[in-house]
């Protein structure tokens, strides 16, 4: 086996999706970098797992049965264990671009974005209605109601911040959305699904906070430009699963000198007499190897990890709750969408944060012909009866072939910015239906471990590939 | 990403393949790839950087164009960190070892395995022991017999060659002899299978193209 180099610029710890996105963009800029995962796969928390590694991981199964059986073969699934879907002109969007690590990645159209209002045996589904037409046409608002949104709609559509004369007389970086709906004098289930199907919030904190307009109407026109750009929905997804993405970005990475280990424990961080991170000593041995595996010690000045690599230096703050289920059926008022979004905002279920519903199916081969996999999610907000929590979501799949559910998945954030050590940490993935906070913390990371904005547009410029004929 | 193909001229046949490459570090699995698809060879090359794939096109005859795309390991073979999305719908792989290094005939029989578990059913694999150059300068550097490897390779229903990067030797006859195994006539009748070309499929590569013509409720509302 090859020998460790003595040195590298940066040592990231996890091959989770922040983590192999800064390799990515670490390795194309020159730097030199070991990446490296205690897991035998890529991915960590963001990686899509078989059948038969879902039940095991959920301990969903008598012993001595193996249910997944049933299920056709077990390397046929893809089972996600974060719920989201990306942003067809959100920012993973620009950074996949950006970097060509679409070469390895096709995608797919999410069929369709649902919201729900009401609750119980009342519950409307409908689709999100993303423009001024839609609208007009949407069951989820009354025939004046409907035109009140397609003004505020086509109002957001043609907001310019640098033209004043489409600010309709506000002033967004100072007023908060309460006020501007209140404007176009909107009713509650429309402010309800305009802020959390279209601007994706999670919870109301954003309605009353003074200068959050202009934050709520950017998310609105990513939604409505995502929309427009391909049609059936503002999502799209991943053939094969979200586990591709890490997978993709660690490729990058390698193509321009990383190095990845798989398999590999950190056994010692050591740090200089000023208290920053100097090297590391690990050990990479796989699951059915004998004796002591390969241990090395490499110096580095800087270190990128995951939060479970430094749990101590982590905070909870919060907890999800996720039942990934099985079906084999459509989600019900979809108009047998192969896959959707569908959103319960908080309020129409008595809740604080919405409940999210990923679904996808075969069409992205994901799973067999037939099936689908849907993804139910939330906050928790109690510390007991979880499964009342998201009963709302579940109660929209209908008939459930499997249900994995486990206990709450705390959220953990680094409690520092890492300058003090050069030990940057990354979030959790939180609980939005989407990447856009994950490339936020990407971003963040990078300017607290490079002293420097991260600047995407253009990285493949210096790629050095054979032009095809 | 898989086989691909389109329909030119009448009676013309056009597919391509994703070609895999595989084998232990310092086998000449990228100095292989070199001399086919650029003709070029250098004694000195470094760990592979910076490729995501090569192409390159193989005429088997008149009518017959294979396309490979061929992805390298980028080193991620080192530390036995291949990602799935390395295996994922390659229909044909080039399993390299040393002639003048026994281990790594061991090695390539690992990758065998590995790719018989974690790829496509009907991969069409061929088995390339490399730097053939070395052992005719030295006979005696020889490591591997050629019946061993063959016998290896006929058990195993793998395509073999014994090659030189160096020199050339058998490099474009192990490609062709791949070519010929592949089921051009199914993927060519497949028609284009990229991402665009799916229901609901998507080319995020025509970024700007894509955000243009989609202007609509967006961009320009009046």
């Amino acid at each position: 086996m090859d020998e460790i180099a003595p040195e590298y610029d940066v040592v990231v710890l996890g091959t989770g999706l922040t983590e192999c996105i800064l390799s990515g963009v670490l390795s194309v800029k020159g730097k030199k970098v070991l990446h490296m995962d205690r897991n035998d796969h890529y991915g960590g928390e963001a990686a899509s797992v078989n059948l038969e590694t879902l039940f095991r991981k959920y301990n969903n199964f008598t012993a001595g049965t193996e249910p997944w059986k049933k299920y056709g073969r077990a390397n046929d699934w893809n089972i996600d264990l974060v719920p989201k879907l990306l942003m067809s002109n959100g920012e993973l969007t620009n950074i996949l671009v950006s970097t060509d690590v679409t070469r390895y990645i096709e995608f797919k159209q999410v069929a369709g974005s649902y919201v729900q209002v009401g609750s119980g045996a009342r519950a409307t589904v409908a689709k999100v209605p993303s423009d001024a037409g839609e609208a007009l046409r949407s069951p989820l608002m009354g025939i004046f109601e409907k035109r009140r949104a397609r003004n505020f709609l086509s109002w957001v559509a043609a907001f310019d911040e640098a033209n004043p004369s489409t600010h309709n007389g506000m002033n967004l970086s100072q007023t908060s959305m309460k006020l501007v709906y209140d404007k176009f004098g909107l009713e509650a289930t429309t402010r309800d699904f305009i802020g959390h199907s279209m601007a994706l919030y999670p919870t109301d904190a954003y309605l009353d906070k003074r200068g959050m307009a202009k934050d709520c109407v950017e998310r609105i026109r990513l939604y409505v430009n995502s929309m427009a750009r391909y049609g059936k929905s503002p999502y799209i997804y991943p053939l094969y699963g979200l586990g591709e993405l890490p997978q993709g970005f660690a490729r990058l990475s390698a193509i321009y000198g990383g190095t990845y280990m798989l398999n590999t424990t950190v056994d010692e961080i050591h740090y200089d007499p000023s208290g920053k991170v100097s090297g590391i000593s690990a050990t990479m041995k796989e699951r059915s190897e004998t004796g002591p595996g390969m241990t090395f010690t490499t110096k580095c000045p800087k270190i990128i990890a995951d939060p479970s690599y430094f749990p101590d230096r982590c905070q909870v703050v919060g907890h999800m709750l996720k039942a990934i289920c099985i079906l084999n059926h459509p989600i019900d008022f979809t108009n047998n969408s192969d896959s959707v979004q569908l959103i319960i905002p908080q309020s129409q279920v008595g809740r604080h944060h919405d409940i999210y519903i990923a679904c996808v199916s075969s069409a992205h081969n994901v799973c067999p012909k037939g099936y689908y996999i849907a993804i139910v999610s939330t906050i928790a907000e109690t510390s007991a009866n979880h499964h009342l929590e998201l009963a709302p979501g579940l109660e929209r799949l209908g008939r459930v072939e499997e249900k994995f559910m486990g206990p709450p998945i705390p959220l953990y954030a680094p409690k520092g910015d890492g300058r003090a050590d050069n030990v940057f940490i990354s979030k959790s993935y939180d609980a939005e239906s989407h990447f856009e906070t994950t490339t936020d913390d990407v971003r963040d990371l990078y300017m607290r471990a490079e002293g420097e904005a991260l600047r995407v547009e253009g990285l493949k410029e210096g790629q050095t590939i054979v032009a095809e004929e | 990403m898989a086989a691909r193909s389109q329909q030119g001229r009448p009676g013309a046949r056009f597919a391509q393949f994703k070609l895999v490459l595989l084998g232990e570090s310092a086998v000449g699995k990228s100095s292989l790839v070199l001399r086919f698809v650029k003709d070029q060879f250098d004694d000195y090359r470094e760990s592979t950087i910076g490729a995501a794939f090569l192409t390159q096109t193989i005429a088997l005859d008149e009518q017959t164009t294979v396309k490979f795309e061929i992805w390298d390991t980028a080193g991620q073979e080192r530390y036995k960190s291949l990602a799935p999305m390395y295996y994922r719908n390659a229909n044909c792989a080039v399993v390299v070892y040393d002639i003048t290094q026994a281990s790594s005939l061991d090695k390539a029989k690992s990758w065998v395995k590995e790719l018989q578990r974690q790829a496509n059913e009907n991969i069409i694999i061929a088995l390339a022991g490399n730097k053939a150059d070395l052992v005719a300068e030295q006979p005696d550097k020889r490591a591997v017999q050629t019946a061993d490897a063959q016998a290896y390779a006929r058990e195993s229903n793998l395509l073999f060659f014994e090659t030189s990067a160096k020199t050339a030797e058998n490099v474009k006859e192990l490609f062709t002899e791949i070519a010929k195994k592949l089921p051009i006539e199914q993927a060519s009748q497949r028609g284009m299978r990229g991402a665009a070309g799916r229901p609901g499929g998507v080319d995020l590569g025509n970024r700007q193209e894509a955000g243009g013509a989609a202007g609509g409720p967006g961009g320009c509302n009046c």
